[in-house]
């Protein structure tokens, strides 16, 4: 039976990408004062599942190096070894050296050895250096055995004599269809098998369950058997017992040779599992089990972005309501075919609750279509306290990373544009916006800086702030910097947000020395056009000496807009209703003009220009093109407030954006186009484009 | 010649077929008389009204939707500066496919009456005349003669790309 086996390949690097993130987020948020074993466990499942899915994939250069780290996290597990800082690092690295490894595996690029080496070093290092916290006996030395055999885990090369198999089934094995004996039978036909039942386990007459398997089974196979040839015969039964299994070897002294990595100790999961059986285990070497931890470990619902990948994983539940969604959907179909049959004017009132419910129902089915594809933006958040802990560990700072709604929900496309951004700004905080701890201290402040990752939705949008407790910007040295780049004029009056908005031109940079880490001016410029390309601004406050915030705001949905229709002459154009202020008549003794031309009008204070909506779309059949007849819009986009000036506002609704590009090109001042009810194509007007058009 | 043959190959056109003849579908703007591969050719609608599209030449009248997709409009009389002719429900669209950088695009062309399919041997096609300047005829591939009426051949591709149409921002 040959199965292909790639087909599976990008399941299995999904899964090992997410084992890998539960790892980092698990070994981060390990307290070393008061370590809590589940966190280990669930490290540990992780690396397991990543080892046993890639031994069956046969990529053993993963299997090999996930076995290692397996070892190190065992003895964690167990108490048999201390959970210290290092160590904590060496696994981390060795956590990003793995992905490295997938993913070069991935691409069908080279495995970088020498690093994989490194690592491997690293961990053996560790494994060898520390003294267990409880030596058990002769495990002790074993601990400290050769490490070079580990650096290049030596195949079987010994001549296997036979297997010894400690079998200790769950209680249910036997509900499951399985019986022991069948495979002690198979067993019995690979070599000669001799087997010890343990009857521990077995309760008094009175409590026990007929149905119940109460046995374990040590059991001695003889014989040059492969180890698959073992493996297969326990397949089935491999989620419903304890099962370990360890080589006899020919000659006797050559196994000392393997028991580098030795130390995965059996330990009883279940008490089933008799005593004596467990200890001879542990003293040997080379032992595979732990059958419940990979099952659990599949089980364990980690959610994290597979990267580069376009597929998505999708709740059941928004599935479910889907489905639902659509079952209504039918029956009101049907409901309005039967009415359209025979249809009788007295039957009026019917057809329209008919079609408003199918109204509803239309609605409710796209907004769980739009939901499928909104992810939590924990997605982004997760890798941040990564990068915290290895900046802050780098610069010697104090940094406390607090994440703040990471369960906000965003559209797939701007969870996946929105990371690099995110990531520039969280280290600008953590490297320039934290400052020292003795600085700190000096200035009245907790030694321990705080780095604040906040999401949460505002109307239509979604509000991304990072926060720190730092110095703050320096208006008088921005503007300092920005005059020696000759970015601004000397004499120029800036307000404090257009001084803060220095920082997002390009090249500018305050840092007085760059690190690796930020500084080099190259950034700040790249992040705003980003998140102006996802149409979204960015914004920032700071008060010197006491932090800044930097606040992203974005549309949740780049494929659903929702729209404010507006008419100029016959023609109806969409404004993006997040882009609105408010729309308002205006009065003759409002409206300005600046040198004969450009048209301005006073709100509240503050004169902001008009740009003609029929002058600038050369529209023909405009109603009026007195300013006082129709409507301004006011509007504001890129931190620029303008007012439109069109005929009418019509009305609002959601609209599907198509983009213009697919058949036509890209057209100045319009940002894509959408279908109207009516079945005609209106354009989506795009604020900052409109500003350039009105400019030329 | 080379171009005819290329185009006949990448339409994968019946492979007897392909020695001998192409079919085009011809169709009139005043009094010429023009013809397009039939297997560029989509569709044939009848004229609707559009949505216009700002600041753009007079002869690309705007955009439709066509089943969910944005189909822009282009008037091939202006485009030729035939001059104008009003539009009635009987104004012909021809929905032509486009290929450009191994995407395909979906266009309309407003032409006064289609015509006819007709067969045509390869070897009849003549190259077009060189006017140089004063006449355009780069989006033509070459001319035929049908019942003693000159047809002349377009290249759709190259049409729509010297009217900029291939998605590249010329600013």
């Amino acid at each position: 039976m040959s199965i292909d086996m790639a087909q599976f390949h990008q399941v299995f690097f999904e899964e090992s990408f997410e084992g890998l993130d539960a790892m980092e987020s698990g070994l981060l948020n390990l307290d070393l004062g008061d370590v809590n074993v589940e966190d280990i466990n669930t490290i540990f499942r992780a690396a397991h599942s990543i080892k046993g899915g890639s031994g069956t994939f046969g990529f053993t250069a993963v299997s090999d190096f996930t076995h290692v780290m397996e070892t190190l996290l065992d003895e964690m597990r167990d108490g048999r070894r201390k959970i210290t800082q290092p160590a904590v690092d060496v696994l981390l690295g060795s956590v990003d050296c793995l992905r490295d490894m997938l993913q070069s595996i991935q691409n069908g690029s080279e495995v970088d050895q020498s690093d994989v080496a490194e690592h491997k070093l690293a961990l053996d290092n560790e494994l060898n250096n520390a003294v267990p916290s409880s030596p058990t006996g002769r495990h002790a030395p074993e601990a400290s055995a050769p490490k070079s055999a580990a650096v290049l885990p030596a195949e079987e090369a010994e001549q296997i004599a036979g297997w010894v198999i400690a079998f200790s089934p769950h209680l249910h094995l036997l509900k499951t269809g399985n019986e022991p004996v069948r495979m002690f039978r198979e067993l019995a036909a690979l070599g000669q098998l001799t087997t010890t039942v343990d009857l521990q386990g077995v309760p008094d007459l009175d409590d026990l369950d007929p149905e119940e398997c109460h046995l374990s089974w040590k059991l001695r196979v003889l014989g040059d058997i492969p180890e698959a040839e073992i493996d297969e015969i326990f397949d089935w039964v491999e989620d419903d017992c304890d099962l370990a299994k360890q080589p006899i070897y020919k000659t006797s002294t050559s196994s000392a040779q393997t028991q580098v990595s030795a130390d995965i100790a059996i330990k009883p999961v279940t008490n089933i599992v008799p005593r004596e059986i467990s200890s001879e285990f542990a003293s040997t070497s080379e032992s595979e089990s732990n059958a419940p931890e990979r099952k659990s470990g599949k089980k364990e619902e980690v959610k994290a972005a597979p990267k580069g990948s376009s597929s998505i994983r999708v709740d059941t539940s928004k599935i479910d309501t889907l489905i639902n969604m659509v079952g209504e959907l039918v029956i009101t179909q049907s409901m309005l075919s039967l009415l359209g049959e025979h249809f009788e004017l007295n039957k009026l009132d019917q057809l329209k609750n008919g079609l408003s419910q199918l109204e509803r129902h239309t609605r409710e089915l796209q907004e769980s279509v739009m939901n499928i594809r909104m992810l939590p933006i924990s997605f982004v958040f997760s890798r941040f306290p990564r990068l915290a802990h290895d900046i802050s560990s780098k610069l010697g700072k104090k940094i406390e990373l607090k994440l703040v709604g990471e369960h906000t929900e965003v559209d797939k496309t701007v969870v996946e544009l929105l990371s690099d951004p995110l990531v520039h700004l969280v280290r600008n905080s953590l490297d320039h916006g934290i400052e020292m701890p003795n600085v700190r201290l000096a200035a009245g402040k907790p030694e321990t800086g705080t780095v604040t990752l906040e999401a949460y939705h505002r109307g239509g949008n979604i509000v991304i702030e990072v926060t720190d407790d730092g110095k703050g910007l320096d208006k008088d040295k921005l503007r300092a910097k920005a005059i020696e780049k000759g970015l601004i004029d000397p004499e120029a009056i800036l307000s404090d947000k257009q001084t803060y908005e220095l920082i997002f031109m390009p090249g500018f940079s305050t840092a007085e020395k760059l690190t690796d880490i930020s500084g080099r001016g190259v950034g700040m410029d790249v992040v705003r056009r980003n998140i102006q390309a996802l149409g979204g601004n960015i914004e920032i406050l700071s008060e010197l000496g006491k932090g800044s915030t930097i606040s992203i705001h974005l549309p949740l949905t780049l494929a659903i807009l929702d729209g404010q229709s507006i008419a100029v002459g016959d023609e109806t154009y969409i404004l993006p209703l997040g882009s609105i202020i408010e729309s308002l008549h205006v009065k003759e003794d409002r409206l300005n003009r600046v040198a004969g031309k450009g048209e301005t009008f006073l709100l509240r204070g503050q004169y902001l220009p008009i740009i003609r909506m029929h002058q600038i779309f050369n529209v023909p059949t405009a109603k009026t093109t007195k300013l006082t007849e129709g409507l301004i819009v006011v509007v504001e986009g890129q931190g620029l407030r303008c007012g439109l000036f069109v005929d009418d506002l019509l009305g609002q609704q959601q609209v599907v954006i198509k983009s213009l590009e697919a058949n036509y090109r890209r057209i100045e001042g319009v940002s894509g186009a959408t279908i109207l009810g009516d079945g005609s194509v209106a354009l989506i007007l795009d604020i900052p484009g409109l500003v350039r058009l009105a400019n030329q | 010649m080379s171009e005819i043959i290329e185009l006949s190959i990448t339409d994968q056109q019946d492979a007897k077929r392909l020695d001998t003849s192409l079919q085009f579908l011809s169709f009139t703007l005043g009094q010429e008389e023009y013809g397009v591969d039939i297997l560029r050719v989509q569709e044939i609608r009848s004229w609707e009204p559009v949505s216009r599209i700002p600041n753009v030449p007079a002869y690309e009248k705007g955009v439709v939707n066509l089943r969910g997709a944005i189909v822009p409009i282009i008037d091939l009389r202006e485009r030729f500066q035939l001059g104008h002719s009003d539009y009635s429900p009987l104004t012909v669209v021809v929905v032509l496919q486009a290929r450009m950088a191994d995407k395909t695009r979906i266009i309309g062309v407003v032409v006064d009456s289609v015509s006819d399919v007709v067969d045509v041997n390869k070897k009849s096609i003549q190259s077009a005349p060189n006017f140089g300047a004063k006449v355009s005829t780069e989006f033509i591939n070459g001319l035929v003669s049908v019942n003693g009426r000159m047809v002349m051949l377009l290249d759709v591709d190259k049409l729509l790309k010297l009217d900029g149409l291939d998605g590249e921002d010329e600013s």
